[in-house]
């Protein structure tokens, strides 16, 4: 018999990020390397891990190949479990018929039998793109409290802020009675995370009745949260006061990675009462050569440095040749930045070559802010060819 | 090679590695950044797609049996077969259970083991050599020259100290084996490296033979006694080969690390070392970082500088620290204003700040686990 579960959480993990270009044009968003080794999606499920909740259920839709292989049995989060552990939910087929999820909320719905298995009394729903650390069961305990029918956890962000995010009005003992979607005049900072916390038999009975609707957009924050509100249900909000970012464009993928390079980095990696785990690749230590100069940078094993890095993350496998520069760069794992090769202000994807005394990029003073340029993976930029600031390549550019 | 399992020794030259070997087996003691010796003796069996090794331990193996757990590393979890680790065990009462004398009587002890295998081949492998090779092809080399035993050995021109307790052959062109010497004063060139390959049903009647004969090493009472009964081969490695049996060698085989041919060679040109993984966060270069000709594992903070060194993980170098020549073993703290140049600090050692530590290349400083200096 299974037992039964307290608490079960369905991380949503189909996004595409189709903001983030040639990068998720393989993998979906929480696939994405993040921070040397790390991939976006490890911050979600050590949260879990670390907050207690050892049952977790991933939803793909979007380019699930390598995240599934990523996440495999679990056994890296220490989610291999025989009761419970992580579990990958594909859209499927019942009998004649099976549909794609057609929205966050519509993707539990179409998965209700895999929480039913373990008659939880609570669900928490997670977003597999967002960088941050966060104790969950803190969460659940002030939903307990609250004899909450859903907690929506939320940031103070600022007034200017507050119109690109999901608001929450709330009374002064934070029920919510308004929400309001990137609204053009915010009455609140309170914006949502993409966190919720809800009671189980709640939860099936407006993900039904949402159903039910054809008009819906089936989404958690445009539909089931507005539904119980005006249901008038307990809806309460939690609040958060941490780092918390949405890595959705490369812009803010870019400057999360460099965040943590600073001495008083918003996230504490090394704490080891709250490890990030994530799936190790097998490489030797990582070999700094004389004449290498590395400079306020993250460098992970396996990497080979003969030339210059500043200001950067080289992932494992990486390679930067001799007298080349990578300044104020991510170079993902496994690229090749070969001798006399400048990277300025970049993002090199996977397995990617930039042959001998190309250029990508520009001094990130001399451009205009966030023109990051982008080479997508496994791409060789031929010898000597410049790419320029701010450019996205998806395709080999051998010559000029 | 489905037919073919391994067994791992692990328990040489304890005595002559100080204060590394004070509380774990030779095999145990970390090495190159981030890995324990005997990774290296367990990948080459698993690179040539042996899954069923054992491995041999007499003393100090609990900090052994915490690095292996349940071979998940080195894909030896399995259903069928998989890792043994097979701590001594006393079957007769004429020797003490931590005290089999040699290899023979270690091999009786873990009769059990070797007899329920369906494998035909044993591999035999010393855990305290450092090389990244496959047996395949001396497997056939075996088979083809229908030898008994066929024995690895690597061609050099070894002085009087070469190593502690060591076997030479001499090698026919045909390979074939007709002398075997233990620590001869002279004619020092075909050094024997460990790795054996046998039959398992010869290598049984072999043990039978020596155990009833109050026999128990396997160079003197098998290698020595029966040469000329059996047909001993001798297959010749030409890649890279260290054994650690000294303090000057275990330095000398970490600083080869740095040398880039030797370095490709062992981690990059052939297959995979695996070891046991440690969720570490990439290394983090701070602004006042120098670091020349070195290598470092996952998870250090470095300030100051480090040159011609092998910083293992967790390590943290503060501002004005200065690192020359040395090995740093993991979760080390090396305070601001500080020296250290050939020194090899084992785990946990905090050097506290303006402290100078100098040893020599031939005699390096040695620090034992967890000291304060």
């Amino acid at each position: 018999m299974r037992s039964k579960k307290d608490c079960v959480a369905m991380l949503l993990a189909g996004g595409q990020g189709s903001r983030l270009g040639v990068l998720t044009k393989k993998v979906a968003k929480p696939a994405i390397p993040f921070s040397g080794k790390y991939r976006i999606i490890d911050f979600t499920l050590s949260n879990c891990i670390n907050s207690g909740i050892d049952t977790v259920g991933v939803l793909t839709q979007y380019q699930p190949l390598e995240l599934n292989a990523y996440i495999g049995n679990g056994q890296p989060w220490d989610l291999d479990r025989n009761d419970g552990g992580v579990a990958i939910l594909p859209p499927y087929v019942r009998g004649k018929e099976g549909e794609w999820y057609k929205g966050t909320a519509n993707a539990i719905y179409q998965n209700m039998q895999f929480i039913e298995r373990y008659d939880p009394e609570y669900v928490v729903i997670l977003s597999g793109d967002h960088i941050y650390k966060m104790d969950y069961s803190e969460m659940i305990r002030f939903h307990k409290e609250k004899k909450a029918a859903c907690t929506i956890a939320v940031l103070n962000v600022s007034l200017e802020e507050a119109s690109r995010f999901g608001i929450m009005n709330t009374y002064e003992d934070n029920r919510i009675y308004e929400f309001e979607e990137k609204p053009a005049h915010p009455k609140s900072t309170k914006a949502s995370m993409g966190v919720y916390v809800f009671s189980w038999d709640k939860l099936r009975f407006y993900l039904t009745k949402d159903e039910e609707n054809p008009t819906s957009s089936n989404d958690f924050g445009k539909d089931i949260i507005p539904a119980m509100v005006e249901g008038d249900e307990s809806v309460y909000a939690y609040e958060f006061d941490g780092y918390w970012k949405d890595v959705g464009t490369i812009e803010s993928l870019w400057e999360a990675n460099m965040e943590l390079l600073e001495e008083d980095s918003p996230i504490n990696l090394h704490d080891p009462s709250w490890r990030i785990y994530a799936r190790n690749p097998n490489e030797p230590p990582h070999y700094a050569a004389d004449g290498a100069v590395i400079k306020k940078s993250m460098v992970t094993e396996g990497t080979q440095i003969y030339g210059t890095v500043e200001h950067s993350v080289i992932f494992y496998g990486g390679y930067v040749g001799k007298d080349a520069i990578v300044r104020d760069s991510i170079v993902l794992p496994g690229a090749r930045v070969e001798e006399g090769a400048v990277v300025e202000y970049s993002i090199i994807g996977q397995d990617s070559i930039i042959s001998r005394n190309a250029a990508v990029g520009q001094r990130k003073e001399e451009c205009p802010k966030g023109a990051i340029a982008v080479v997508g993976d496994e791409l060789v930029v031929g010898e000597g060819v410049a790419v320029e600031a701010g450019e996205m390549l998806d395709a080999n550019r051998i010559n000029d | 090679m489905k037919d073919t399992m391994g067994i791992i020794f692990t328990y040489k030259n304890d005595e002559a590695l100080k204060s590394l070997t004070q509380k774990r087996a030779v095999a145990s003691i970390p090495y190159g950044g981030r890995y324990r010796i005997v990774d290296f003796a367990l990948s080459n069996l698993v690179n040539s797609g042996v899954t069923k090794v054992g491995i041999i331990t007499r003393n100090n193996y609990q900090s052994l049996m915490d690095h292996l757990g349940t071979g998940k590393e080195w894909d030896l979890s399995r259903k069928r077969d998989g890792l043994y680790i097979l701590p001594p065990f006393s079957q007769v009462e004429d020797y003490g259970a931590a005290n089999y004398r040699g290899r023979m009587e270690a091999m009786n002890n873990a009769g059990t083991f070797i007899r329920r295998s369906t494998s035909e081949y044993v591999i035999m492998s010393d855990a305290d050599c450092i090389c990244n090779l496959t047996f395949d092809e001396a497997l056939e080399f075996h088979k083809q020259k229908k030898a008994d035993i066929t024995l690895f050995y690597k061609k050099g021109s070894y002085g009087q100290q070469a190593y502690a307790d060591s076997c030479f052959l001499d090698v026919d062109d045909d390979g074939h084996v007709t002398d075997v010497t233990i620590n001869p004063a002279v004619g020092r060139i075909n050094l024997s490296m460990g790795q054996v390959i046998i039959s398992k049903s010869l290598l049984e009647s072999l043990v039978q033979e020596c155990v009833s004969h109050n026999l128990y090493s396997f160079k003197r009472d098998v290698l020595q006694r029966k040469l000329h009964d059996l047909k001993i081969y001798g297959y010749e490695y030409k890649g890279y080969y260290a054994r650690i049996d000294s303090v000057a060698a275990y330095y000398q085989a970490n600083m080869d690390l740095l040398n880039e041919s030797l370095r490709m060679e062992l981690f990059y040109k052939g297959n995979q070392i695996f070891t046991k993984i440690r969720d570490e966060v990439p290394t983090l270069y701070r602004n006042s970082s120098d670091v020349r000709n070195s290598l470092l594992a996952d998870g250090c903070v470095i300030e100051g500088t480090v040159e011609n060194s092998i910083l293992f993980r967790g390590v943290r170098v503060r501002k004005g620290a200065k690192i020359s020549n040395s090995i740093i073993m993991q979760d080390c703290e090396i305070q601001a204003n500080t020296q250290l140049n050939y020194v090899i600090s084992d785990k946990d050692v905090v050097i506290r700040e303006n402290r100078k530590l100098f040893g020599f290349e031939l005699f390096p400083m040695v620090l034992a686990k967890g000291s304060v200096v």
